[in-house]
């Protein structure tokens, strides 16, 4: 395997995979977001019970690659007791690791997803979870999309 | 040098590395490679014919138009059309599907009449007819695929109560490029024709890899891409009986379509010309005419051999691969030459990006067919899509990846 795929596909990013945490619907969410990449269909809906401004409790479903789904289940563990201004910071950290590899100033799980960056086609399948908790954390009904153009 | 290493030389495309190992290009049902003999012709058209066409008296217009409506010609020999009038050029499949949707069905169509179409359509033969339907209060009702895996195919027997007199159009894919299911396109059109109904055909998986001949099937209008079928992109055909498409009122209007224009209004040529308003596409229409000359060299029946041939021997390499569902026809039916797979526990844009590494390349989602796949309980499926130019060979590279994906992930 080549040193871009195993970048790419960390232990981390597998172990989410096959493993992932937080998953499922959460009954006592007071936000829900749907995001969906119409190009490849994968689907990702985020459940948050906000506590004031704090995610309290937060969930994600759907399906898609492992790339997504890893992802969507890292951020989940990442988000939990956050308030809206720290997941904004977080997101906008994760998107530079994806968009650039760069690891962060801080030790930080998240840096698992620098491999991303190799691959421009899979960012969108990296950010499609965070998309719908940002539009959670807005009360934003519309779906997220990663995606503009048609496939 | 043997017969299909003859044809694999004619692809200029196909001689290269990909990520350190030789191309396996598998994804010809989004779009086929172009022989030599095809970018010939384009360069030709641009180095020496370019011209507008129809409007000029110099010898370059002349050399164009002639090329152009030659290519018309050879393209409705190619479909076995009784009139080069009935070769409509288009953008593609969906630019075609869509005229006859917007022209025919919103004209002739009115609240409670139904149009028939498969519940294995590619969205571009689906949401048009569902937004003509909106837009004059039809309705849209789908021949059911059989079986949990849609083994089966289009529920036959289900036309006896399918096809009431509300029926005024059917509409449906010649081959699923989702499945490779291969309809009976003939027995379809004679079962619409009884109750009056209009008939589409959707050939775009088909017509680079299996005759058609649109009298012997008895179809109204088929749509098909050139890009499909060793030509270049932008460039298709929309084919109508020529009765219909004189009727046929434009879809879109301006230049070229049009016999006097007054400041009150103005009146249109017969077909093909009112279909085709503005400067076409002719540089892409006279490679597509090559491209006919190259399939019928070859031969259409040696393609669909070869498609059959290749096709048999993915279905058995790949049904034991370990945790795979395959869609469509069983092993040893008949289906087009295209697989499509689910690997369990393994998403197909994993196994896209893994057997890229090997050069190989696959597509990967819902392949522009979603209700489908929900119907099937799936997301996504990974497809191989084969053609002239591949090779068995090819095929053990495909079954040898997917081994060691599915090893990668699931262990
Ligand atoms: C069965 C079928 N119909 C329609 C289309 C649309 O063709 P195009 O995108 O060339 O218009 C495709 C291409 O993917 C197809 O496979």
């Amino acid at each position: 395997m080549s040193a871009d795929l195993s970048e790419l596909y960390q232990q981390v990013i597998l172990d989410h995979n096959r493993r992932p945490r937080n998953r499922g619907k959460l009954p006592t969410a007071n936000r829900v977001a749907h995001g969906n990449n119409p190009s490849c269909g994968d689907e990702c809906s985020v459940h948050l019970r906000l506590d004031g401004d704090r995610i309290a409790e937060i969930t994600f479903d759907g399906s898609g690659c492992a790339i997504s789904q890893a992802s969507a289940s890292l951020m989940t563990t990442q988000l939990k007791g956050k308030t809206a201004a720290e997941a904004q910071k977080l997101y906008d950290e994760f998107h530079h690791i994806v968009t650039t590899g760069e690891a962060p100033a801080e030790i930080s799980d998240l840096a698992a997803f620098a491999g991303v960056h190799t691959f421009p086609a899979r960012i969108k399948c990296a950010t499609l979870g965070w998309h719908a908790a940002l539009n959670a954390l807005k009360g934003d009904p519309l779906p997220a999309t990663t995606e503009t153009h048609k496939d | 040098m043997s017969d299909l290493a003859r044809t694999r030389a004619d692809f200029p495309i196909l001689h290269q590395q990909v990520n350190g190992k030789p191309l396996v290009y598998l994804d010809n049902g989004a779009t086929s490679q172009k022989p030599r003999r095809v970018i010939d012709a384009l360069v030709h058209y641009y180095e020496r014919d370019n011209s507008n066409v129809h409007r000029g008296l110099h010898a370059l217009s002349m050399r164009a138009t002639d090329a152009y409506e030659g290519a018309r010609t050879r393209i409705a020999k190619f479909i076995h059309a009784a009139d080069p009038a009935e070769i409509i050029f288009t953008r593609g499949t969906t630019e075609s599907i869509n005229i006859v949707a917007h022209s025919w069905a919103r004209a002739h169509l009115k609240a409670g009449d139904v149009i028939l179409t498969t519940e294995m359509e590619h969205h571009s033969n689906l949401v048009p007819w569902q937004q003509a339907a909106r837009a004059v209060g039809a309705t849209v009702r789908y021949i059911p695929v059989l079986g949990a895996d849609a083994e089966g195919g289009l529920d036959y027997a289900a036309l006896d109560t399918l096809l009431t007199p509300e029926v005024k159009l059917l509409a449906f894919t010649h081959i699923s490029n989702t499945l490779g299911t291969i309809n009976d396109a003939a027995r379809l059109c004679a079962r619409a024709r009884a109750i009056g109904a209009v008939t589409v055909i959707d050939a775009a998986q088909s017509i680079g890899h299996a005759r058609i001949d649109v009298q012997a099937l008895g179809c109204d209008f088929l749509a098909f891409s050139g890009h499909k079928m060793c030509g270049p992109t932008g460039i298709g055909v929309l084919y109508g009986r020529r009765a219909l498409l004189d009727q046929l009122a434009p879809d879109e209007t301006g230049g070229g379509m049009v016999v006097s224009v007054t400041y009150e209004g103005a009146m249109w040529k017969p077909s093909p010309e009112r279909h085709e308003a503005g400067t076409p596409n002719i540089a892409d229409a006279i490679a597509l005419g090559a491209a006919c000359d190259y399939l019928d060299e070859i031969g259409r029946d040696a393609i669909a051999a070869h498609d059959h041939y290749l096709a048999q021997i993915a279905m058995e390499k790949l049904s034991v691969v370990p945790g795979i569902r395959i869609i469509g026809p069983r092993v040893g039916q008949p289906r087009g030459g295209l697989v499509s797979f689910a690997l369990a526990e393994v998403h197909a844009h994993d196994v896209v990006t893994f057997a890229d590494e090997d050069g190989l390349a696959l597509r990967g989602g819902h392949h522009c067919n979603q209700p489908l796949m929900r119907k099937l309980g799936l997301t996504s499926t990974t497809r191989a899509s084969f053609y002239l130019y591949n090779t068995a060979a090819e095929i053990d590279v495909l079954v040898a990846s997917l081994h060691r994906i599915q090893k990668f992930f699931v262990g």
